[in-house]
């Protein structure tokens, strides 16, 4: 589905992705662990196009999409929500709507209606300001939003960010009801997020530094003493 | 049949925004005898809608908005002079004048903020100098200005202003409602996050700057043309900004109501103190703005929506 081998890049002249790999199967939830400053957004953001990759491959369904815009990346398929994930002073509704500039006006529709099928609580508020919703509905615009473009694969960066562990829970459960539905990546320093991912990737200091299942993180105590420090 | 029905329903809010100020425009008349002032002031509510479609949906604080006013005064009446147009055809013209200049100051978008609001400013100032350059004395007459006295006709100068504060109505009605409007507000939101959503940033920018530069420069023709005799320093006055930009705050940015209303009330007021007692009229607008900026940040109608929501959350709590 996704393949990067190799990659570099940064910000500016700095440079914070080091010869980074990664890759992710069709319809896995696979989670990008990393504390602060690892990486994880950077690798985010040159996957969705709002920063170049300086070398290395990046590749799509076998396509390379390395010097394509945002919007022809978005269209190919890749969807993002960002750690802040809503435009907070547009309503819910209008939130959503966002999530369908390519469609159709009635796809889009169908697709609001389905997401607040999926998330009620944002039907009852459609007329409210994003930004003063609860931190847990936050999250949900952002993730119905995202939602709505049907991404073949939806980046998140740091879903927990910002939120209580009540929120946590209710996002990670929100979450698990699209397993095997789409490709996801999810960068996060939170490893409640493992309950449901099938695969990990450990990213530290702009390099991958484990690739594999769930099971095998979790068995391997070198890495989570180097990663959590959990002896 | 339903859609049909949500669209009618639609287009009741818009039409009415429009119908009304036009129609009590052109009734104005008949209350009041001072048309040039009324024209003025339809032209002040046009500007205001002009800086409300830019600042009100992008967030760009268009500082310098006086130099389309003056580019769209200047072109309306150079196609006057020189090449006889109809006055109508000649203010048409007039915004796609300052259309263009907007899309020649295009590199401005690179800048944000008060960068951007400066940037502005200091554009209009360049062209006001290069427009009363005495050099140029031959193409824009230099700093003696326009005469277009053979070309005065108040009433058609007035009914043109009328359906200028139309057109500006129904573009805002238009962006407010629309697909385009909505990524404008997202743009205003956060232009990062709006083109991670797919939004291409600097072209639906762009198209809200021209249509907000065609607003203004069509405004300059009509006030060049009420006027009949003007100075360049008449129409490249940056205090036509900072009164668009104070009456659209005023009535609330954002809104199809709030710059008209904005630009209604303290115009009036500006008439009835601001020509005689200047002094007065600076220092009501000084509070003005001070109590804009503390209690009502969002204008008039954002007070009153505020008002309106607070009493019906108590309604909803006795109940």
């Amino acid at each position: 589905m996704l393949e990067i081998k190799q990659m570099t890049s940064g910000y500016g002249p700095m440079q914070v992705l080091w010869d980074l790999d990664l890759k992710v199967n069709p319809n896995e939830v696979q989670v990008v662990l990393g504390a602060n400053g690892a990486g994880k957004s950077t690798l985010l953001k040159v996957i969705v196009g709002i920063l170049p990759l300086w070398s290395g491959l990046l590749e799509l369904e076998g396509h390379d999409i390395a010097h394509m815009s945002v919007t022809a990346r978005v269209k190919r398929g890749i969807g993002y929500m960002s750690e802040k994930g809503i435009f907070p002073e547009l309503t819910v509704e209008e939130n959503l709507r966002l999530g369908g500039l390519s469609k159709q006006k009635s796809e889009t529709r169908e697709q609001i209606d389905s997401v607040y099928q999926r998330f009620p609580e944002l039907k009852e508020r459609r007329g409210y300001v994003a930004g003063g919703l609860s931190g847990g509905q936050r999250k949900l615009v952002g993730i119905g939003r995202s939602l709505i473009s049907q991404p073949k694969i939806l980046l998140m960066d740091e879903p927990s960010s910002g939120l209580s562990p009540r929120y946590v829970s209710e996002v990670i459960e929100r979450l698990a009801e699209l397993r095997g539905q789409m490709t996801l990546v999810i960068a996060e320093q939170n490893i409640s997020f493992l309950k449901i991912a099938d695969t990990v990737s450990v990213i530290e200091g702009g390099r991958t530094r484990f690739e594999g299942t769930v099971a095998d993180f979790t068995n391997d105590d070198n890495l989570k003493t180097a990663f959590f420090g959990i002896e | 049949m339903q859609s049909t029905d949500s669209k009618m329903k639609r287009l009741v809010g818009p039409t009415i925004a429009t119908l009304v100020p036009v129609i009590a425009f052109a009734l104005a008349i008949h209350v009041y005898s001072n048309e040039l002032l009324l024209t003025y002031m339809a032209i002040y509510v046009a500007l205001a809608q002009g800086v409300n479609i830019m600042y009100g949906f992008t967030g760009y604080l268009p500082f310098g908005y006086f130099g389309f006013f003056g580019i769209g005064a200047y072109v309306s009446g150079l196609v006057m002079l020189d090449y006889n147009f109809p006055p109508v055809v000649a203010v048409v013209i007039g915004g796609l004048g300052g259309a263009l200049v907007g899309a020649i100051l295009l590199p401005l978008f690179r800048l944000r903020g008060a960068y951007f609001a400066i940037g502005t400013l200091a554009a209009s100032e360049a062209i006001y100098t290069i427009v009363a350059n005495p050099s140029l004395q031959s193409i824009t007459n230099g700093p003696y200005g326009l005469n277009l006295a053979n070309y005065y006709s108040s009433g058609m100068a007035y009914g043109s202003a009328i359906g200028l504060v139309a057109i500006s109505i129904i573009a805002v009605s238009y962006v407010r409602g629309s697909r385009f409007g909505l990524t404008l507000k997202a743009i205003r939101d956060d232009p990062y996050s709006a083109s991670m959503a797919g939004v291409n940033v600097p072209r639906q920018r762009f198209y809200a700057w021209l249509i907000s530069a065609a607003i203004a420069g069509m405004a300059g023709s009509i006030f060049g043309w009420a006027t009949s005799v003007f100075y360049p320093q008449a129409v490249f006055d940056s205090s036509l900004s900072v009164l668009a930009i104070v009456f659209a705050l005023f009535g609330g940015i954002g809104s199809v109501w709030g710059p008209t209303i904005g630009a209604i009330l303290l115009y009036s007021v500006y008439n009835a103190i601001g020509i005689s007692n200047p002094q007065y009229f600076q220092l009501i607008y000084g509070v003005v703005i001070v109590l804009l900026v503390l209690f009502a940040p969002r204008g008039l109608l954002g007070f009153w929506n505020f008002i309106a929501q607070t009493l019906r959350s108590k309604r909803k709590k006795n109940d």
